[in-house]
């Protein structure tokens, strides 16, 4: 462990990346979340020495043999483990290796967040294991209520997660003892998540993290019908996470920010596999980020990257601190009743940029709302260029028609070449509240349906 | 994404630099190279090919693994997509066409269509239906090449029954003997003749017609013929010293590849190729791969006026032959003994006088044209002024009453998917005529309505798969 090669003294950026989260302080926003990376004091080293600012050690509780295999992914056009599920469980190493192992590493690296993630039963265990966590000089505790297979059968992980009145009870259980943060750890699996987030703070945590992983089942064996992972004839729900859940963690992420009742630290899990994930969840009110799949996929090194992306674009930005960036974005989410029925975006092709795929106007054909027509590129005055050659013919967007529903640009493979254009309108903005308001006065028309 | 260039399996050890030089794409490249495909609407790429093969279709059917599901899609369309997946010119059409090449590479579609098509010629899939019901029309096709082929495979689909009459011993055409050796064996062409033998068409090799059958009978046996004689061979250079040893058509030299063991084909020392077309550049890469110390290519004209691909041309500087242009022979020269010595040459710009030595004269002046042969066959068929038949290009109709044609001998000389699709064309006015049936292409066009070039048979593929 003392014999890692020399490197080159760090370039000093502007932004100090530094956070501090429900009093713990890490040097980055970067944490990686509880789960196989983090099992083991041995992959502990290795991820502060490639620059994570914390880590949550894999759950702490009773342990547990696992089956074999475990994992599962999505694949999708080339791009491997766009979504990721395991069946894997609780650490299945003695609770005494974990601890000792805690302290061990917390001894070596005391300035990163050092995070014991735990689960068990009753009142007096939970008493048990938050003492012997202490005991050991982690920052803090991270209750795990979101475990989606196995343990929830055992009344644990997201049976505990998914009620919150028992979520809020246990999380007082700990409470009685603990003197340091505790993070209650959410599971997806359930209607309202804010539910879920005012029960943990009910029972007095001092934050939450989320989302643990979601049910599913990811794919299909097409010649023997068993899913995987496969064990021995048969499969489970796994967990689902990576790249795929980024939005479902996100929208939770910020509806927990948004709740002004809630008001807790939270930190975001779902899926971040790059800085700009990182940024996304922190500008919805992510204080931290927690990583799994990305590692498991790359390994530890991709914090580098991680680092230098979101140091480079604070400074982009004239942030010196990722607080500026913190819930930045949470308040440009409305219901959609208060959005604007007045604002009109329309869809335009660049022809210089465009290589003929008329992705777009199948798209919009077959899929949307009809209004990207193929004309010839000559008497529509476009004349000819790459992707447009005589005989063949170009898209055009017939704009009056055009909804501004973006799909378009969606499906353009060329970046920047369907870009959507507010259109100004003389129509002062107004909302559906407020046009239900002038309709019930009578002082509007009613809007004519769409023909 | 790397470009594979593994040997072919079928390995001829003494000469290495006639293996194929584009070897198969792995399975994995091919995956990986089918995801990059966009998918495009009315797709470039499918009126690039002569034949219509719906090239995203089958590129999404690779990368869906349903790689017989993608050798359906190309044949249906090509009966002949595994010679065209070697031999066509892709930079040329459907990879020129694809819209990814306007900033990167484009898809590489050619080796994707071997990739199916040799999936299921290695498994023995059979991918189309078995013979259509026979529906009472007999149709003569002369010539069993490509157009031949192409034509007889659509009708035969059709429910008509086709008999080919082929001079050779063997079917196929130039693509059995004539196709250089290192881009595709004639196997992957005999292949194919059974193929389309196996929609039910009878293939009577060893049949001249004109000779052992006079076409007035097939006139009045069939309810049309299909002329698909292709061209002559060789043209001469009508220069002193040129009729005797040492001097030959470049096809025929590229025919003996294809029919004698490689150690017996009669390789000069020093190889000299007259010409400036494909087949010259065939023929003088050839040589050189075959063991000739010495290959020179050498064309009356500049350099960008040749009619070979500058990638063909590209192929023989890599095989170190040697290219000289403005070059116009003269002379052929010989010993005393008779034996050929060199070509005496003049430059066109600078009118110099030099001398090429050669102990193998190669040429590769074009293929002359069946002018008299037609004349012969149908002495009322209409030609048009360089000697090839007169034919409608929509139809491939011609001046006589139930005589189509196409390929070689009506289009003066193309690329063996243009002649597929000529054949296809008058598959498809064959059938028209005879049923009166309307032939509707396959696929929904552009709401656009823009008129586009009369491109081969555009999507109409009567072939069905087994099934459709």
């Amino acid at each position: 462990m003392e014999s890692y090669p020399l490197r080159y003294p760090l370039i000093s950026h502007m932004a100090d990346l530094s956070v501090i989260f429900a009093g713990i302080s890490s040097p980055n926003p970067f944490w990686l979340a509880s789960g196989p990376p983090t099992n083991t004091a041995y992959q502990a080293h290795r991820a502060f020495e490639a620059g994570w600012g914390g880590i949550v050690w894999k759950t702490i509780g009773d342990p547990t043999p696992n089956v074999s295999s475990r994992y599962s992914a999505l694949h999708l056009g080339g791009s491997r483990m766009v979504g990721f599920n395991n069946i894997e469980l609780i650490s299945d190493r003695a609770p005494e290796t974990n601890f000792r192992e805690l302290r061990e590493v917390k001894d070596r690296w005391p300035d990163r967040a050092l995070i014991a993630s735990l689960m068990t039963d009753t009142r007096e265990h939970w008493h048990d294991l938050i003492r012997r966590a202490e005991d050991t000089g982690v920052d803090g505790m991270e209750l795990n209520f979101g475990c989606p297979h196995g343990m929830c059968e055992r009344g644990m992980g997201s049976a505990v997660g998914q009620n919150p009145d028992v979520a809020e009870k246990i999380t007082s259980w700990v409470m009685e003892v603990a003197t340091k943060p505790v993070i209650v750890k959410l599971t997806p699996n359930i209607t309202n998540i804010v539910h879920a987030a005012l029960a943990a703070k009910r029972g007095g945590a001092n934050a939450i993290s989320l989302i643990n992983t979601i049910r599913s089942i990811t794919q299909v064996n097409l010649d023997h019908f068993v899913p995987e992972p496969y064990v021995d004839g048969a499969s489970t729900h796994g967990g689902y996470c990576g790249p795929a859940v980024k939005p479902i963690a996100l929208n939770m992420v910020q509806n927990c920010a948004q709740d002004s009742d809630f008001g807790l630290p939270i930190s975001g899990i779902g899926g971040i596999s790059n800085w700009r994930d990182a940024a996304e969840f922190m500008a919805l009110g992510a204080t931290t980020v927690q990583v799994c799949t990305a590692v498991m996929h790359h390994g530890f090194r991709i914090v580098e990257g991680m680092i230098d992306g979101l140091s480079t674009y604070l400074d982009s930005k004239g942030m010196d601190s990722p607080h500026a960036l913190i819930g930045r974005a949470v308040s440009s989410l409305h219901k959609w009743e208060d959005l604007n029925l007045n604002f009109k975006r329309v869809a335009r092709i660049d022809h210089d940029t465009c290589i003929g795929c008329n992705l777009c106007h199948i798209a919009c054909e077959d899929g949307a709302h009809q209004c990207i027509d193929l004309l010839d590129p000559v008497t529509t005055g476009i004349g000819y260029g790459p992707g447009r050659m005589p005989g063949k013919a170009v898209p055009v967007v017939r704009e009056a028609d055009c909804v501004g529903c973006n799909l378009c640009s969606l499906v353009c493979p060329v970046d920047q070449c369907v870009s959507m254009v507010e259109i100004p309108t003389d129509s002062q903005p107004m909302t559906w509240s407020q046009y239900q308001v002038l309709l019930s006065q009578g002082d509007i028309a009613p809007i004519p349906p769409h023909p | 994404m790397a470009r594979p260039n593994q040997p072919s399996a079928e390995s001829q050890s003494q000469f290495p630099l006639m293996e194929e030089i584009r070897g198969p794409l792995s399975d994995r490249a091919a995956l990986a190279e089918s995801q990059r495909c966009l998918y495009c609407y009315d797709a470039p790429c499918i009126h690039a090919c002569p034949t219509g093969i719906d090239v995203p279709t089958f590129v999404k059917k690779i990368s869906t693994g349903d790689v017989t599901g993608a050798a359906k899609t190309i044949l249906t369309a090509n009966i002949l997509g595994a010679s065209c997946a070697r031999v066509c010119p892709t930079e040329v059409l459907c990879e020129g066409a694809c819209v990814l090449g306007h900033e990167y590479d484009p898809i590489q579609i050619g080796l994707l269509q071997r990739h199916a098509t040799d999936f299921v010629t290695a498994r023995g899939i059979s991918v189309l239906d078995s013979p259509a019901k026979a529906n009472g029309f007999r149709v003569a096709i002369i010539g069993a090449g490509p157009a031949g082929l192409g034509c007889a495979a659509d009708l035969a689909a059709l429910g008509h029954r086709v008999v080919i009459f082929e001079k050779e011993a063997l079917a196929g055409g130039l693509n059995t003997r004539g196709v250089a050796y290192y881009k595709m064996k004639p196997k992957v062409s005999l292949d194919e003749v059974r193929l389309v033998e196996s929609l039910g068409v009878e293939i009577r090799t060893g049949v001249n017609v004109g000779k052992d059958l006079h076409a007035d009978e097939l006139l009045t046996e069939y309810d049309a013929i299909f002329v698909a004689i292709g061209l002559g061979s060789g043209s001469r250079l009508g220069i002193p010293g040129e009729v005797g040893a040492g001097v030959r058509a470049a096809l025929d030299f590229i025919r003996d590849i294809h029919e004698i063991p490689l150690e017996n084909v009669s390789v000069g020392k020093k190889v000299l190729v007259i010409g400036g077309g494909n087949t010259a550049i065939d023929a003088v890469s050839q040589a050189r791969r075959l063991g000739a110390s010495s290959a020179t290519l050498a064309y009356r004209r500049k350099e960008d006026q040749m009619s070979a691909y500058a990638f063909e041309v590209a192929h023989a500087r890599a095989a170190d032959c040697r290219l000289i242009f403005e070059a116009i022979p003269r002379e052929v020269l010989r010993n005393t003994e008779g034996n050929l010595t060199g070509v005496r040459f003049t430059h066109a710009s600078s009118g110099t006088e030099w001398i090429e030595p050669c102990d193998q004269l190669l040429l590769a002046i074009g293929q002359p044209k069946q002018d008299h042969l037609l004349k012969s066959l149908f002495p009322a068929l209409e030609l048009n002024a360089i000697g090839c038949v007169l034919t409608d290009p929509l139809t491939a109709g011609t001046s006589l009453h139930k005589v189509f044609a196409g390929g070689d001998c009506a289009n003066g000389g193309m690329e063996v998917v243009n002649a597929v699709g000529e054949g296809k064309k008058a598959a498809m006015a064959i059938h028209h005529m005879l049923t009166g049936k309307p032939t509707v292409p396959k696929l929904q066009t552009s709401r656009s309505g823009i008129a586009r070039p009369a491109a081969g048979a555009g999507l109409w593929n009567p072939i069905r798969s087994a099934t459709h």
